[in-house]
Parts: structure tokens; C-alpha cells; sequence
């Protein structure tokens, strides 16, 4: 037993050294080196001033701007230093109710439009950071925006278009509307 | 199921299959010595532990070792949680760790479970991160594989007294294989934009400022209470949002293919700095299975059959496949309580559809439901959407495919050894029913491998049946449960599927971080690493005396059809059987209530 002693600690010294100081600060150097903007969490610039992360979603209810994915984070949605699902089960009646009052909160923002709503825009992400919707998502709000805006739904469907995503490399994931660079593109039009 | 579906999935099992001859090739060389490349820092680890690389270990002494080094381990993490408020590299000064919580971590990240009871962002300095949980990453998947070694070497060695020598296994298994891949994937994750820093919390701006109601204090730094006793909160408006940053991609890396599973933050690979991209997901949740998939060739390598290896690969993938299968199709049906309020679940071009409550967009539901197979097959635990939001159906497969006893995969190292222990249990079924002597690649298997067999295959269905049946007896236990009825029932039954099969994955509702559930779970992660890791070296030491037994007419041979379709058998019955009377109550039941309602 007090032969393996030695030897336990001192390779737990010495692999924590390797594996916990070196390797970390290693792949820092490199990271910081090669990719400095994705490194330090993909900064949106603006006169020199971040104005958000290109990763990270931002709560929006103004119906002049897209609304991205209902957060579940606390204390308030799409807080970034605590990020959190709603782990609601499909069957619990808490989740239909939050549905029920986003499917309202919809409606009153935009009271013509009776068309079925895109799932994503009325369900919590898994992160609460979501920065993406669904381009069926982003199409529902489209007349919303342009009437609040008083621009042309063309001129809107050119914008969703310019910040919609498709598959990576053609096959993986799932095409996407960046909701932040969205309404930041619309923001800069006035 | 759409043809993108399809061709995702099929893209991930055909690029995870054709790695595996390379990889497992290469960590055979590793184990055999003949990888030598780093050969001058091996020497140096060696002469400054006073380790004598030549000697060599009864399973007994590996067994001490093993477990010396593991318990070291914990108590450096539960040291480092405890006091990481006077220590460096804490820039948002984060306190010391409660002595539960530390406790439940500690065990959870040297057991290469990474249970995450606590969350990554708001409790854990960067120091602990790198010091504690990113080493025990390595070297606890390290431990792992060193054992899995051990007992192949049972296998191939004749009349031998030893099994190999630990400090050996765990330094190579480090240096030659979990460093160098965690290297390059950490690297290519920041590209996709996985941060990897120093720098405290980023803050920015809202565009839209947004309120909400926080309890108010008084002076004296007490909430205050209205005259019918309620909290009294306050109006207050957030105008920023503060980023979590850290050294993420380093630990992400290592996370994903030591099968650990521990994020870096709360919502692990869900969070956009831990998985921005399809690409990075791709890479992520194909590091779950590349190690314990290329160790079956290595296997096979080692004991001079490849086509014994090829076997348990193809058991392990004809579940895993079957089972995603399953899953996404799960998934993609939706909640039939939203199709109800008129909600679009429809699949099409512009929308994955489905269950989206739980989800992030980029990966949809083909990605978060094919990884919630494979961290689940593997003893991984690491998630990329919550898993307690899936339906019934698509959450049942992970539970059980954890309550199989993490051998389809499994942990990089346990799950082979785990699946070599069924096949050791299959060739004696068989030779029971043909009535021949059971032998397994040449060794007789007799009544001390059964034994330990047993001892294996049933500490896990004891520690999740058992564990569940006292939380669910005990109000401590059923007061941290989230969702109401069957599926709060589920909760428990997934955490303690998960601790008792060293998975860490959860359904994340239920509130674990509580001073019952920290140690009842804690002690869940010990006995289900150790007390298989023990009897596994047990074996391996008793077949290495053994001579080695010329196949003759009345062998079953171990890499055909027929014998995978048996290990197949053998591992879905012992796993059906004891878990169905138990699934029927939570995930079975709340399917039914969840289809009765339309």
C-alpha cells in the first residue's frame, strides 16, 4: 500500500501540471494566436464598443424587432451568466400554460396574422442563449416588423434573407436566422 | 423521418466506423510499446515518481494503485473547490464550494462521471476548472483505459502472475492518446468560436432593455417581507447581458472524448460557447464515441483476432443504431399538448419541427436526439439539448441505455471491459445450453469469472433500483422533483440510472444539489466505478495464470453472426428485465397519459 504512495501523488503532481497548467495554456496560445475574436466569445463591434456576442441571443418583445427563442435563464431571459433550460416535461401544465400565454403574447403583437406558429418561437431553448430561430420563424414575423417599421415586407424579406444560415457544409445541423445581426441590420437602416 | 435526417445520422456512424481501424490500430501500438514518440517526457515522469517502468503488478497491486490514485485525485478536487475563494485565478470571486456539493463533484469527476450537480458559470473558478476538473478528465478516462488493458492482457498472457503495471497505462493512455486528439479538437473548437481565455465576464449591451422583479433587501442586507410574510421584490431593468467566458475549450475537448461529460457551463454543449456551430456539434458528438468505439479494434489487435474486436463493435453499433432510431423519430412527432394549441410542429425546409421545448436551433432534432443516444451509450453524460424536456418515448432511450450498464460504448475503457464481461457471460450461457465447457478466446471461463461476472453486471441495477427506491420514499427525496407525476417519478429514476452507471447526464429538473441527493448520488458514482473496477482486475489477474486452450471442434467461436446476435441477447435481456417493471412507472406511463389526452 505505502509503495503505491510515492508514486500516486507524484504522478497527480506531475499530469496536473501537464493536463491541467501546460496543456490549458497551450491551446490559450494557440486560440489567442489564430483566433483571437472566436477565443475571447465573438465580439460584435461597433465604433470600437461590443454591442453583443455573434453567439449569443438577446431577449426581444418590441414588435418593431424579430423575437428570437423564449428563455428560460433567470433572473431575467438570455442572461448569459447563467445559462438554463426550463427542463419542463411535455406533459406538465406549466409548460402548456407558458406556450399558451407566448401563442397570446404573439397575437396581441400582431393581430392579423392567423397563420400556425412556428414551434421554436414557442419553445424555451435548451441554453436560453439560443441566438437563432427558425426561417419559418423569422417568415411569420416578417409583415409584424415591416408594418411596425412602416418598410416594404420585401425589403424585410431581404434582410431575413442576408442573415439566414443554411445547413453547414450542406447537410449538418439545421438552417437558421441570426435574430441579433438581424435587428442590429434593421436598427442601422433608420 | 426527413432524407437530411437520414443522411446525418448515416454520415456520423459512417465516418465514427471508419476511424476506428486507424485509431485502434495506433492505441494498440501505444499499449504494446511500440508508439514511442514522446518517449524522453515518459522516461522523466517515470524517474521523478520512482516508478520502474519494467515492473510489473499483480491485479491486486494494479487494483491499489488504481484506486490510490483515484482517491488522490478526488481529494485535490475537493481541496481546490473548498478553497478556491483564496485562490488565484477566480475573477469573479467565487466562493468555496459547499462541503456536499464538493463531495458529490469531487467523486463525480474522478469516477469520469461528471454528474454536474452544481453550475459550471456561477460556481467554479477558472483555477478549479483547469486544476481539478480538467485533469481528472484526463486521468480518470486514463484510469479507465489502463484497466481495460489489464484485463485484455488476462486474455493473451499464459501462466502469468501479472497483469501490467498502471502508472505505465495511465501515462500512455495520457500522453499518446487523450492529449494529442484533445489538443487538435480543442484547437479546431475555438475556430468554430469556443472560448478559450483568461479574461473575466465579458459585459455588453442590451438592445432592448428588459424587466423583471428581484426581492428587495433593507439595509441591514435582509429580503424584506410584507405583513402577510411574503418576499417583497422590486422593479428592476437589466440594460446588459454579461457574457461567461473561460478556458472552455480546452476542458470541452478532453469532456467529450474521455467520455466525461462535466460543461464547462450550466447547460454543457448546449451552450453557444461550448457548441456554436453544426460543425463543432459534429465534432463533439463524434469524439463521444471515437475512443470507446477504435478501443474494440485495439481489443482485437492485442489479442491477435481483429475479428473478435469487429464483433463487439457490431454489437455495440447494431443497439446503438437501432435506438437512434427510435429517438429521432420520438423526437420529431412533436408534443401532441402543443399540436393542440395550434402550434406548427410540422417538419419542412424552413423549420426542423418537433419537440423544440429543450432545443436549440442549430442542431434541430436530428442532432440533439442522435446525441442524446450516443452520450448516453457512452458513458459520456455531456448534453446538447435538456433531456427532461423530450418526449416520454425519446427520453426513455437514454435512461435505458444507460441502465444496460454503459457497455454499448460505453466510458472510454469501462465500457469495453463492461462488454467483455457480457461476453464472457454469453459464451457460458452458451456453453450451457450446448453443454461444453464456456471458454473465451482460449481461457476456460469457470466459477471465479462467473462470480465476478455476477458481481459486475448486477452493482448497477442495485445502485439505480435501490437509489430510486429510497429517494422516492424519503420527502427529501421527492421535494427536489421538478415536474409533477409520472415524469417527476422519471427524474429520480434518470439520476440515479445515471450515477450508478457513471453516465452524469440528467434530467436536469430535478433540484440534485441538495445535501440528500449530493451524497446519496455521490456514493452511487463510487460504488458503480469501483466496485466493477475491482472484480474486472480480479478476472483479468485469474485468466492471466491460466494456460491458453487450443480451439478444437467444440469452441464456440466469438466473432460470428451468431455470437453477436447472443452478446446482443445477453445484454438487452439482463437490461429489459430489470428495468421494464421500473420504465413502465415513469417514461411508459406518462407516453400513455401524453397519447390518451388527444
Amino acid at each position: 500500500m505505502l509503495q503505491y504512495f510515492k508514486p500516486a501523488a507524484f504522478m497527480l503532481l506531475i499530469l496536473t501540471a501537464i493536463t491541467g497548467i501546460a496543456y490549458p495554456l497551450l491551446v490559450t496560445g494557440i486560440a489567442q494566436a489564430v483566433f483571437p475574436s472566436q477565443a475571447n466569445g465573438s465580439l460584435i463591434m461597433q465604433g470600437g464598443q461590443p454591442v453583443g456576442s455573434a453567439l449569443i441571443g438577446q431577449p426581444f418583445s418590441d414588435p418593431r424587432h424579430f423575437w428570437g427563442r423564449p428563455s428560460a435563464t433567470a433572473p431575467f431571459a438570455y442572461n448569459a451568466a447563467a445559462s438554463s433550460g426550463s427542463n419542463q416535461g411535455p406533459t406538465n401544465s406549466a409548460l402548456a400554460d407558458a406556450v399558451t400565454a407566448r401563442i397570446q403574447a404573439l397575437h396581441e403583437a400582431d393581430p392579423h396574422n392567423k397563420a400556425p406558429i412556428p414551434v421554436d418561437l414557442v419553445t424555451a431553448s435548451a441554453s436560453g442563449l439560443d441566438p437563432h430561430i427558425s426561417p419559418a420563424a423569422a417568415a411569420y414575423q416578417i409583415e409584424r416588423v415591416a408594418k411596425a417599421r412602416k418598410l416594404s415586407a420585401v425589403k424585410v424579406q431581404e434582410l431575413v434573407q442576408r442573415h439566414t444560415e443554411g445547413r453547414q457544409l450542406g447537410v449538418l445541423g439545421e438552417a437558421r436566422v441570426d435574430v441579433l445581426a438581424l435587428n442590429l441590420a434593421l436598427d442601422a437602416l433608420r | 423521418m426527413t432524407a437530411n435526417s437520414l443522411l446525418q445520422i448515416a454520415l456520423y456512424v459512417g465516418v465514427l466506423l471508419a476511424l476506428v481501424k486507424p485509431l485502434g490500430g495506433y492505441m494498440a501500438g501505444v499499449y504494446e510499446g511500440q508508439v514511442r514518440w514522446l518517449a524522453p517526457l515518459e522516461r522523466g515522469i517515470y524517474r521523478l515518481c520512482g516508478v520502474s517502468a519494467g515492473e510489473e503488478m499483480r491485479w491486486t497491486g494494479y487494483a491499489v494503485a488504481v484506486l490510490l490514485f483515484n482517491l488522490l485525485g478526488a481529494l485535490a478536487v475537493f481541496a481546490l473547490q473548498r478553497l478556491q475563494g483564496d485562490l488565484p485565478l477566480n475573477p469573479q470571486n467565487l466562493p468555496g464550494v459547499s462541503p456536499d456539493s464538493a463531495f458529490n463533484t469531487a467523486v463525480s469527476f474522478a469516477t469520469n462521471t461528471n454528474w454536474q450537480g452544481y453550475s459550471g458559470e456561477v460556481t467554479m473558478s477558472y483555477l478549479t476548472q483547469m486544476l481539478g476538473l480538467t485533469v481528472q478528465n484526463f486521468v480518470s478516462a486514463a484510469s479507465g483505459m489502463a484497466v481495460l488493458v489489464a484485463l485484455i492482457r488476462g486474455f493473451t498472457r499464459r501462466n502469468a502472475g501479472t497483469i501490467g503495471n498502471f502508472w505505465v497505462d495511465m501515462t500512455r493512455s495520457t500522453l499518446y492518446i487523450l492529449l494529442p486528439l484533445s489538443l487538435i479538437l480543442a484547437v479546431i473548437l475555438v475556430g468554430q468560436g469556443v472560448v478559450q481565455t483568461f479574461n473575466p465576464y465579458q459585459a455588453v449591451p442590451l438592445i432592448e432593455t428588459v424587466g423583471y422583479e428581484q426581492p428587495k433587501t433593507g439595509a441591514d442586507g435582509q429580503a424584506l417581507k410584507d405583513a402577510a410574510g411574503k418576499p417583497v421584490t422590486e422593479k428592476v431593468e437589466a440594460h446588459e447581458q454579461t457574457l461567461a467566458l473561460g478556458p472552455a475549450a480546452s476542458q470541452v475537448a478532453i469532456k467529450q472524448l474521455g467520455t466525461n461529460g462535466g460543461g464547462f457551463f450550466n447547460v454543457n454543449s448546449a451552450h453557444p460557447f461550448e457548441n456554436p456551430t453544426p460543425l463543432s456539434n459534429f465534432l463533439e458528438v463524434l469524439a463521444i464515441l471515437l475512443i470507446p468505439a477504435a478501443l474494440c479494434y485495439t481489443f482485437g489487435a492485442m489479442v491477435g483476432d481483429t475479428r473478435q474486436g469487429w464483433a463487439i463493435l457490431a454489437a455495440m453499433t447494431l443497439v446503438f443504431v437501432a435506438m437512434i432510431f427510435v429517438t429521432v423519430p420520438a423526437e420529431q412527432s412533436g408534443n401532441p399538448a402543443l399540436a393542440a394549441l395550434g402550434v406548427d410542429q410540422s417538419a419542412g425546409a424552413a423549420q426542423s419541427g418537433g419537440n423544440m421545448e429543450g432545443k436549440d436551433i442549430r442542431f434541430g432534432i436530428t442532432n440533439s436526439a442522435l446525441w442524446a443516444v450516443a452520450t448516453t451509450a457512452a458513458s459520456n453524460g455531456s448534453v446538447n439539448a435538456m433531456h427532461d424536456s423530450f418526449t416520454p418515448l425519446g427520453g426513455m432511450i437514454p435512461m435505458w441505455m444507460m441502465q444496460l450498464g454503459e457497455v454499448i460504448y460505453g466510458g472510454v475503457g469501462s465500457g469495453l471491459y463492461g462488454m467483455i464481461v457480457f461476453a464472457v457471460v454469453a459464451v457460458f450461457v452458451a456453453g450451457l445450453m450446448i453443454g461444453r465447457t464456456p471458454e473465451y478466446l482460449g481461457k476456460k471461463i469457470e466459477a471465479y469469472e462467473m462470480k465476478m461476472a455476477a458481481i459486475v453486471i448486477l452493482i448497477p441495477p442495485l445502485l439505480v433500483l435501490g437509489g430510486t427506491a429510497i429517494a422516492v420514499l424519503v420527502e427529501v427525496g421527492k421535494s427536489s422533483v421538478a415536474n409533477p407525476g409520472a415524469h417527476g417519478f422519471s427524474e429520480i429514476l434518470y439520476a440515479f440510472s445515471s450515477a450508478g452507471n457513471n453516465n452524469g447526464s440528467a434530467f436536469a429538473g430535478l433540484s440534485a444539489n441538495t445535501p440528500f441527493y449530493n451524497f446519496m448520488l455521490g456514493l452511487a458514482m463510487l460504488f458503480a466505478r469501483y466496485w466493477l473496477m475491482v472484480p474486472v482486475l480480479a478476472i483479468a489477474g485469474n485468466l492471466a495464470a491460466k494456460k491458453i486452450v487450443p480451439t478444437g471442434p467444440g469452441t464456440l467461436p466469438t466473432h460470428t453472426p451468431l455470437f453477436v446476435g447472443l452478446l446482443i441477447g445477453t445484454v438487452i435481456i439482463v437490461g429489459a428485465l430489470t428495468f421494464i417493471p421500473a420504465l413502465a412507472l415513469g417514461p411508459v406511463v406518462e407516453h400513455l397519459q401524453m397519447m390518451g389526452k388527444t
